[in-house]
């Protein structure tokens, strides 16, 4: 089957193309070359005045695992409002801000998104997190591993095992927990709060273990680096959500000594002390920072006004912040010696000093940063708030009146504080799509997505331009998955499986004569039983394919 | 019928509790089953039945008389195909199981339910209430040095609890089993199944299990430093209580666990409310956790793939304008006695034990081998974890464990079996009038 989309204005930052008038051809899931004059086109879809772009990537949404699901679990009064009907096409579901499985899905495809990744995947709780993922429709998927308050790791640290024991170790757990790359949340921290800790800096020796959040930093983004994994190491930094943690998170990107390294949802670790109330915006040093080291990318984790509700593998973190749950109630857990979670309800109000400074950090940061290749569109979903607000955080960046119209309904003294309201920066079309594919596909080392030249899976969003860019990319005219048209005007017109996305880096296999004891002696389950095998993963996806990409990025040992 | 040949595998997964223990060996003979190790009574009832289901060679039955798969299929379909208000209960399965439970559930806007829901949802009330502060096996095994057994012995719900996750000298930071202390309050079945393997009892603070809301309420306010008057509390000695407290406080990782099959009264709820209250007033100055145990029959699997499916757990209806979650609504027995379903389909592959209800509407069960039973459809279906692979969630929720198949002796899945079904029913879906209702 050859589909033609003819004329269409193409912004394609990954060829350099911004706004060119072309048409693309699908062939079998793919962009393909023009055919031969005569060829016969079995479908064309006229295009003519419409935006072309790549389907859009996600790289940090909580989607799936157990802290989502308990999030759904505590809050049946969020999904009442939201309840999504079953269709000819679709599985009934709610939405709002824990949606279930199918609604994910379907509302992600329907804003031309086609792939999302969550971040915080448990080794122990990995099939958990496949196995709802396995149930997200159209989307592709993958998962970051995440390690870094693991008792084994510490153990190893603790030992002085050589890094290319730590190596063996990240690869093995990437490999057989079908990750996409890593994670570190709260580096020791999620374990010293099981030694009754509440704060962990980044100099700070971990109980029992002695290590510091600074040097499992540096070996885990080494560990990645050596590997050869795409993604670099994905940084949930210590002290999330404190004031003063601005410093720590300069700290954290000097830590690394050049390594490379992704710090996430950064708006809540970049806080300041100055002020009357002691909470400032430190969003000027984050983007300085980022704007000077090259092997630094962030997303930002935009906060907008609302209700939602905060998962996260940061128990340390979320026991601080259930004091602040609304509605009020809290899950806090240790897990496995793996790590932990927190799941806390909250509503972020536009007049509340601190939620109004917050979102003004946000955008700064997103402003303040020059290089759209290195900050990712994301509202660390659902913690700063749903996805399904994306387009309208895609507006405040783009509109500057729109968003000096909301600058001026929030709490007057976070508005007066931030240097929010003299920024002209307006993001363009063409950094919007860096941004939100061309970005995402290159630190995830996804070659055949977030692009449309040829070769190129055919994942493909076509918008109608609208100067109210909220509305705009709400609800584009097509989304094409791998070739399939599956969204039309924001409603699914078909449901496919997207594929999941892993690395496998090699290690040596004898790595298990450490990790296997490990599992005899202190855990409750067994090695054997804790790998999940490529069948496992299809039969947990409805068929998805598996996408082994390589590793081959950086220095390989 | 085919038989793997006589062979013995180790590392093997249980689902007759919670713990789904991983480590038991097996020998598969001839399609008999034999635990050679990790074997406890629950394992034992479980893997004696399932060879009891070899020796009744049960075929599928319509109205009694014996039927192919295929009649019996295509019966089942007949009365779905009938039913404008069909109820999905039992539910005892695992992973791909329950997935088909919800496709036909969602296609012919059924009510879906667990057997076990009269006891889960003690802990949802409190889930969905307040939250909770709670740990996992793997931690407790570790890091407990202090045990508050809160109405429940444990292992007369979870066999090799002590076993597994407490009497361990091997632990992650030193800590030896004769370092671990047990108390047990309330009205436990047998407090001995807490002896250490030295010899020392657990310590018992008798006293209802209907009380223990209110004693639990004395501990918290004892932890938090508040007055508790009177020499007794539920006929618990105040002293005694407030020296709990004080050990409370000072151990490094306590642990207070229940079953809410062993709190069995009207709204139990309150009891698990007040435990959880303790261990968040605990984790002010220390840390403590709640650790919430049970999980039989596959239930914290149904409610785990519920509630990421419609995002409710079990008592959930798909109707046309979406879930709709009733607990009380939509428990299977108050379905049945208000007369809301006009057909029932009961899903029980661990336990022949586990038949439906009595009903007087068409009923389907998709069952145990070896169970006895009439209904209008049976079509018996593999063990999980003997016949059929897939996956059980464990007690603590975090942690999925692949079951394995170990013999196969012809039985088809409950997925198999749904799926079935749901290619039976054709593509006749209600979809017109659930479009127009669509809600988003």
């Amino acid at each position: 089957m050859l589909i033609k989309l003819s004329g269409g204005k193409v912004i394609d930052p990954a060829h350099n193309v911004d706004g060119v008038t072309r048409d693309i051809y699908i062939r079998d899931g793919r962009i393909v070359d023009a055919p031969e004059p005569g060829a016969k086109i079995d479908r064309e879809y006229n295009l003519r005045g419409k935006l072309v772009m790549a389907g859009a990537i996600d790289l940090h949404t909580h989607i799936g695992g157990g802290k989502v699901n308990i999030a759904r679990a505590m809050l049946p009064e969020d999904h009442r409002p939201d309840l999504c009907a079953a269709t000819e096409l679709e599985r009934s579901g709610c939405g709002h801000v824990a949606p279930s499985t199918f609604t994910t899905g379907y509302r992600y495809a329907e804003m031309g998104y086609t792939a999302g990744f969550e971040p915080a995947m448990m080794p122990v709780n990995a099939r958990q997190a496949h196995m709802e993922m396995g149930d997200t429709p159209i989307i592709d998927k993958g998962a970051y591993a995440m390690l870094g308050s693991d008792d084994l790791l510490l153990t190893l640290m603790k030992d002085g095992a050589d890094q290319r024991v730590i190596n063996d170790y990240v690869a093995w757990t990437i490999t057989h927990s079908q990750a996409m790359g890593l994670k570190v949340v709260n580096p020791g921290g999620i374990s010293a709060f099981k030694f009754n800790q509440r704060k962990l800096d980044l100099d700070e020796q971990a109980p029992f273990y002695g290590v510091t959040p600074r040097q499992i930093l540096k070996t885990l983004a080494q560990a990645l680096y050596d590997l050869g994994v795409p993604h670099p190491l994905h940084v949930h930094g210590c002290n999330l959500g404190v004031p003063g943690n601005v410093q720590t998170t300069l700290d954290s990107f000097a830590a690394l000594d050049g390594l490379p390294a992704h710090f996430t949802h950064i708006q809540f670790h970049s806080y300041g002390t100055e002020g009357d109330r002691k909470f400032s915006s430190g969003a000027a040093h984050i983007a300085e920072m980022v704007n000077t080291h090259k092997n630094i990318s962030v997303d930002v984790g935009q906060i907008l006004f609302g209700q939602t509700v905060t998962a996260s593998g940061d128990n340390m973190s979320q026991h601080r912040n259930a004091a602040f749950a609304d509605p009020s109630k809290s899950v806090i857990m240790d897990i496995e010696c793996d790590a932990g979670c927190g799941v806390v309800p909250f509503k972020y109000r536009d007049t509340n000093f601190v939620n109004a400074l917050q979102w003004c950090i946000g955008l700064e940061t997103f402003l303040l940063i020059d290089d759209p290749w290195r900050v990712y569109l994301t509202t660390d979903h659902p913690n700063g708030a749903p996805f399904t607000s994306y387009p309208h955080l895609i507006r405040l960046l783009m509109d500057r009146s729109f968003r000096n119209e909301q600058l001026a309904r929030i709490n007057g003294e976070a508005a007066g504080l931030s240097n929010l309201g003299s920024l002209e920066r307006e993001y363009t079309l063409y950094e919007i799509a860096i941004m939100t594919r061309a970005g995402p596909a290159r630190t995830l080392g996804l070659r055949d997505r977030g692009h449309l030249g040829v070769g190129a899976a055919a994942d493909i969003t076509v918008y109608t331009e609208d100067a109210d860019r909220e509305k705009m990319f709400a609800k584009p005219d097509y989304v094409f998955k791998d070739g399939t048209l599956v969204a039309r005007e924001g409603k699914i017109v078909e449901v496919v499986w997207g594929n999941t996305h892993v690395v496998k880096p090699d290690y040596d296999a004898s790595i298990e004569t450490i990790i296997e004891p490990h599992f005899t002696r202190f855990r409750t389950q067994r090695m054997g039983n804790f790998k999940i095998s490529n069948d496992e993963m299809c039969e947990c996806g409805h068929g998805s394919k598996l996408h082994v990409h390589d590793c081959t990025h950086g220095r390989k040992q | 019928m085919s038989h793997h040949p006589s062979s013995t595998r180790h590392d093997v997964p249980c689902g007759f509790c919670g713990l789904l223990c991983d480590d038991l060996s097996v020998t598969t003979d001839h399609g008999r089953v034999r635990i050679d190790a990790g074997a406890c009574p629950r394992a034992t009832t479980g893997f004696d039945a399932a060879n009891r289901a070899l020796d009744a060679g049960a075929t599928p039955r319509i109205k009694g008389q014996a039927a192919s798969l295929e009649q019996a299929i295509a019966a089942a379909a007949d009365i779905l195909r009938g039913a404008r208000a069909p109820l999905f209960g039992g539910n005892g399965t695992e992973l791909p199981g329950m997935r088909g439970v919800m496709d036909l559930a969602d296609a012919t806007g059924g009510t879906v339910d667990h057997m076990n829901s009269y006891s889960l949802f003690r802990n949802f009330h409190v889930l969905q209430n307040s939250g909770w502060v709670v740990t996992s096996l793997s931690e407790v095994r570790n890091r407990a040095d202090l045990l508050v057994c809160f109405g429940t012995d444990i292992a007369s719900r979870l066999p090799r609890f002590y076993e597994r996750c407490l009497w361990v000298d091997d632990t992650l930071f030193g800590l030896r089993a004769e370092d671990r202390e047990v108390v047990m309050l309330g009205a436990p079945k047998d407090a001995s199944l807490a002896t250490s393997p030295a010899g020392r009892k657990a310590e018992l603070l008798a006293c209802a299990n209907e009380d223990l809301a209110e004693v639990a309420q004395a501990l918290r306010a004892l932890v938090a430093g508040r007055p508790v008057t009177g020499d007794a509390v539920a006929g618990i000695a105040t002293a005694d209580l407030a020296r709990l407290a004080e050990r409370l406080k000072a151990a490094k990782y306590g642990v207070v666990a229940w079953v809410t099959s062993d709190l069995d009264f009207d709204h139990a709820e309150l009891a698990v409310q007040s435990a959880c209250d303790l261990v968040r007033e605990l984790n002010a100055h220390t840390r403590c956790n709640g650790l919430p145990l049970g999980g039989t029959d596959g239930d914290y699997t149904a409610h785990q793939v519920c509630t990421w499916q419609t995002g409710f757990t079990v008592r959930t209806r798909l109707s046309a304008a979406g879930p709709q979650h009733d607990p009380r609504a939509f428990d299977t027995d108050a379905v049945l006695a208000d007369g809301a379903a006009d057909a029932l389909i009961w899903v029980s592959s661990f336990d022949p034990g586990k038949t439906p209800p009595p009903a007087k509407i068409p009923t389907v069960v998709i069952g145990h081998a070896a169970m006895q039973v009439e209904c209008d459809v049976f079509i018996p279906v593999g063990v999980p974890g003997i016949d059929t692979a897939g996956h059980l969630f464990r007690t603590d929720s975090s942690v999925a464990v692949p079951m394995r198949q170990l013999r196969d002796i012809g039985l088809p899945s409950v997925a198999d079996v749904t799926a079935s079904i749901l290619a039976a029913l054709g593509p006749a879906r209600p979809s017109a009038t659930r479009q127009e209702a669509r809600a988003c």
